[in-house]
């Protein structure tokens, strides 16, 4: 029998990810459009990355208390529901395709946003809230969820993101 | 040259290799792709090349991996070993550095985990 080789040692390249950073400015409070930067995030935790979330205009709602376990999807006005747009508008439409969006959500293993949230700052991410919309929506930090780390300005956000690949959603 | 012996239709490359003496197949990562090939030996070496002592809780997690893909056939996600296995989050990250999904699925001789969450 051929002799073989040591087997390969992946590297995780430990170094390198330890030099990546990735922010996330979340601005949308939709059901459809929250998902995609907690996963983004909890993805490039899981991989190393130092990660940032900014919760901005209506993204506040994935992070305020009262309406975080309460986002909703509309399939009004969304062509990808390939649905008549027409009834897209009937009263109980959007409960009911939220409804649907959370069975298919939960269908598929992936956690609720209180519970993402939970995951994404156990993995050691970070959320900040915009100071702009807190002024806005007139809320305080107590009103938000409790890992949040603070109510920071636009300049605060700058410099926090410095070198840092930004995706806004 | 490793010793191909298999080339799955768009997946990696499966191979024989030697890990601490014993021949088993990994794949082009070093990654081993035969469930029944581990041993807690096995994964002792393992977690020593990627600069890992092994634990009592870091057996913890591996033991849980191994058992859980025994009944579901896939690896386990970090929420999952969260949630099923009883294991903190963070204390994942303490025990596997930075990319504890992937760390424990090499020690564990098991696939990467392939759900996005």
């Amino acid at each position: 029998m051929a002799t073989t080789i040591e087997a390969p040692i992946p590297t995780f390249e430990d170094e390198s990810s330890g030099e990546r950073k990735l922010a996330i400015i979340c601005s949308k409070g939709s059901l459809d459009m929250a998902y995609p930067g907690l996963v983004l995030a909890n993805a490039a935790l899981s991989e190393g990355i130092e990660t940032h979330l900014f919760f901005t205009f209506w993204g506040f709602d994935i992070i305020n208390k009262e309406t975080m376990d309460h986002l909703k999807f509309t399939p009004l006005g969304n062509p990808a529901t390939h649905m008549p747009p027409m009834l897209m508008g009937l009263p109980g439409m959007t409960s009911f395709a939220t409804h649907m969006m959370k069975k298919q959500i939960e269908g598929i293993d992936i956690p609720d946003v209180p519970e993402f949230l939970e995951l994404i700052t156990d993995a050691g991410g970070h959320l900040w809230a915009c100071r702009m919309s807190a002024d806005m929506m007139h809320l305080e930090e107590d009103d938000l969820y409790d890992r949040v780390e603070a109510i920071i300005n636009a300049a605060d956000f700058i410099e926090i993101s410095e070198g840092a690949q930004t995706i806004f959603i | 040259m490793l010793k191909h012996d298999s080339n799955e239709k768009g997946g990696r490359a499966l191979s024989l290799a030697t890990i601490a003496g014993h021949e088993v197949h990994v794949d082009d990562e070093g990654f081993m792709t035969e469930y029944d090939e581990w041993s807690e030996d096995l994964g002792k070496t393992l977690a020593s090349n990627i600069g890992i002592e092994m634990t009592d809780d870091h057996w913890n997690a591996i033991r849980f991996l191994r058992e859980d893909y025994k009944s579901e056939g896939v690896t386990a996600t970090l929420r999952r070993v969260t949630n099923t296995g009883g294991i903190p989050t963070k204390q994942l990250f303490q025990l596997f550095p930075k990319k504890p999904a992937k760390k424990m699925a090499y020690i564990a001789g098991l696939p990467k985990p392939v759900g996005c969450v």
